[in-house]
């Protein structure tokens, strides 16, 4: 495919670029990340395919706004720095949005050519500029000059967590000149990037050199800081910083509420991709976190966290990976390219079934799972048909291994410590949808801890409105 | 650097060691029953370690640990002036304590002598009348005598050779002491999961309000996981949130047991490798 000439009017509405991939059968035995990227004949090819809208619509679709035609014209125009630095005005993380956000439902769910056509690969476009750009040259790249924007020590902000919301507030304001220090309780930086999204999805070096982009523009990052225990909000205000932010995720996985979930083989999505993902239990025992490697494996949800998991599975080598979901198919809430990708490498899907018990032997190991046999009744709160139970209808499935997939609670640790915040019925923490700010004055929050379990990209809108409104009372 | 070790002390001879660390903002922090979650080396495992002492003052936590694992293993070849990688915490609830109308008996055995220590002075710093119980198998792995003859109007020990107070149990000295005295306002036991249980099935007939700390395995430490879990009166808890300590009449200990073996096999791998490779430094050096 040829990217050089100007493309023909047609073009735009032929199919998007593939872009390359490790072959299933290969990346179902390694870590290493599935989607290759573009190269830049692949995404010149793509680029001139979009239309360049006047009122684009894909702008309205991404939860941080970025300018997507005008990236995609510096694309085209072979201006690499122009197009990375349109899209860092509005997004701090694009290499990970690049890789990780539901583009289908935002940006390109609101692509024109995808009215008729197949919509812009917006997401890879993103990748590859970010790609193209992560380094410590991040800070000459968005300055235009060696030096970033004198940081004024005077104006601090503090962010609690370190996961995308907290890293959209951090980048935001240090281009603002406004200093920054993340407290992260973990030992290493990212949040979800690093303990959930798994290397094959999200490489860690990319997490990181975004961070460090972060870190050349001023920011400081401070890890096994726990928020809550080592430092509370009240002290952070107190020790002079003009706001904090908090963005602590998710927390408390939920389980299942049904008999023997507590038998040795059953994890949480959260426990068994925080040892091999955080812990690199992969590389046990050269890394020293164990893992168990299940040769029948159950994962229990629908969503991405566990399609990564049951990915995660395959990989440590399980034999049969198992997903066992409540409801259909279309209903899952997964991106369909991870659902996609996890059916090419041979996972086993068991909609319409939800477990009722799990048996273990007399040493409390893990042997298996009975399932209840579910149809879909009418649509409920969410809007999601109901699963309704099908008596009598039951089956056991054989497992060593299972992995408990189905959302996350609040964590209690920071309004256990923070006097007077307001939290709502569940424990979240209410935030102001415009602004972000708490019922308490400069003190604002985002992300899971404000809207339970949702996508990184919509932490970071909402770490981007917090951000915006701390840097207009700051900077006036 | 962070983390700097100051004080190392050998309490037995190549399984337990005490450390005194530089870590003023967790001791600002620490309570009685906290614990903190360490790392030793990159790509290295987060274990989590109860807080034996702290002094805000001077900016260190005390932490004892038995070398049980790789982990541990290369915890102990690190000296003073050494920097632990990753220190994080206080973490956990701390110890529920006030000025109490009776005694409170403070039961350790093992390692968990160090863990009970933390609490016995907080509750003899809020008034409260501590008696310390502790047991080992023999004199010379009884941890923390001593520091307890400080804060504790009276130390009953117990070992199973009868090389030091009493022979026998722990629990033969507190089913004593329950007789004998006349208001016990609570009981704490710390110590190795058999213990603990034991400790509970004691008190039971009682009815004098139970403790236990209990050490399962984690993680995150900060309720992220869920690795921790435990059956308490027949509700799934977070021993690093909700925890560490429970009512020790609520625990289903079985369970407890049965997940703190989950990883044998690779804990065990994992030692061996460590020590095939330390040994080897070691003869070629």
């Amino acid at each position: 495919m040829s990217a050089n000439a100007p493309t023909p009017k047609g073009k735009k509405t032929g199919p998007r670029t593939p872009m390359p991939e490790q072959a299933p059968a290969a990346r179902v035995k390694n870590f290493s990340e599935v989607a290759l990227g573009y190269t830049p004949d692949l995404a010149k090819a793509e680029a001139v395919r979009c239309l360049s809208c006047k009122k684009p619509p894909c702008r309205k679709g991404c939860p941080v706004e970025i300018d997507i035609p005008g990236f995609i014209a510096r694309i085209v125009a072979n201006d690499l720095d122009g197009a990375y630095k349109v899209i860092r005005e509005t997004n701090s993380l694009p290499a990970v949005c690049g890789r990780v956000c539901p583009q289908e439902v935002q940006c390109e769910g609101q692509c024109i050519l995808g009215k008729k056509h197949e919509p812009v690969a917006i997401g890879r476009l993103e990748r590859f500029v970010a790609d193209a750009h992560l380094s410590a040259s991040a800070c000459e790249t968005l300055t235009g000059g060696d030096e970033c924007k004198l940081v004024r020590e005077d104006l601090k902000v503090a962010c609690i967590g370190s996961g995308p919301s907290s890293l959209t507030v951090a980048g935001y304001l240090a281009a603002q000149g406004i200093k920054v220090t993340v407290f992260e309780a973990l030992h290493e930086l990212g949040g979800v990037l690093v303990y959930g999204i798994p290397e094959f999805r999200l490489p860690k070096a990319i997490v990181r050199q975004e961070i460090d982009a972060m870190r050349a523009q001023g920011v400081e990052f401070k890890t096994n800081w726990v928020g809550g225990m080592t430092i509370t909000v009240p002290e952070l205000l107190e020790q002079g910083y003009k706001a904090v932010f908090i963005g602590v995720g998710a927390g408390l996985p939920k389980f299942l509420g049904v008999p023997g979930e507590n038998l040795i083989g059953m994890f949480s999505a959260n426990e068994f991709l925080t040892r091999v993902n955080l812990g690199r239990a992969y590389k046990f025992p050269e890394a020293d976190t164990p893992v168990i490697a299940g040769k029948n494996v159950v994962v229990f949800g629908g969503g991405n966290v566990a399609m990564d998991a049951a990915r995660t599975a395959m990989r440590l080598g399980a034999d049969a990976v198992t997903l066992a979901y409540r409801r259909g198919e279309p209903e899952m809430p997964a991106r369909k390219e991870e659902l996609h990708h996890a059916k090419e490498e041979g996972l086993i899907l068991k909609c319409l079934h939800g477990p009722i018990e799990f048996t273990g032997d007399d040493k409390g190991y893990l042997t298996g799972v009975r399932l209840q046999k579910m149809t879909l009744g009418e649509p409920d709160a969410s809007g999601r048909c109901r699963p309704v139970v099908c008596e009598g209808d039951t089956c056991e499935v054989p497992c060593d291994m299972a992995v408990v997939a189905v959302g996350t609670g609040a964590n209690p640790l920071i309004p256990q410590t923070t006097p007077g915040l307001s939290v709502n019925k569940w424990g979240y923490i209410e935030a102001d949808p415009e602004t972000g700010e708490t019922n308490m004055p400069g003190v604002f929050a985002g992300g899971d801890i404000v809207t339970g379990a949702a996508t990184v990209i919509s932490a970071m809108g909402a770490g981007r409105k917090a951000a915006k409104e701390i840097a207009r009372r700051l900077l006036g | 650097m962070a983390n700097t070790i100051l004080r190392k002390r050998s309490l037995i001879p190549g399984t337990t060691s005490e450390l005194v660390v530089d870590a003023p903002h967790i001791a600002a922090k620490a309570r009685p029953g906290n614990f903190v979650i360490l790392r030793v080396c990159p790509d290295g495992e987060r274990i989590p370690l109860t807080i034996a002492d702290a002094d805000p003052t001077a900016g260190t936590i005390t932490i004892v640990y038995l070398v049980l694992g790789k982990t541990t293993a290369h915890l102990e070849t690190l000296g003073e002036g050494d920097g632990i990688l990753d220190l994080c915490g206080p973490l956990g609830r701390a110890t529920d304590i006030h000025k109490l109308p009776g005694e409170v008996i403070c039961v350790g055995g093992g390692t968990g002598i160090a863990a009970m220590h933390h609490i016995a002075k907080g509750h003899h710093k809020a008034g409260n009348y501590v008696v310390g119980v502790i047991g080992a198998r023999s004199r010379e792995l009884l941890l923390f005598y001593d520091e307890l003859k400080a804060i504790c109007p009276e130390v009953l020990v117990s070992t199973n050779d009868g090389s030091f107070g009493r022979q026998g149990l722990v629990t033969e000295l507190l089913q004593e002491r329950l007789k004998n005295s006349p208001l016990v306002s609570e009981v704490v036991g710390v110590g190795p999961v058999p213990m603990m249980e034991a400790v509970a099935k004691v008190t039971k007939p009682f009815g004098v309000k139970t403790t236990v700390s209990l050490n399962s395995i984690m993680v995150d430490g900060i309720g992220m996981c869920g690795a921790c879990r435990v059956s308490v009166g027949g509700k799934t808890k977070f021993a690093c949130v909700d925890g560490p300590e429970f009512d020790g009449q609520l625990v289903d200990y079985r369970e407890l047991s049965q997940r703190l073996g989950a990883f044998k096999p690779q804990e065990q791998r994992s030692y061996e490798e460590f020590k095939k490779s330390h040994v080897c430094k070691c003869t070629h050096s």
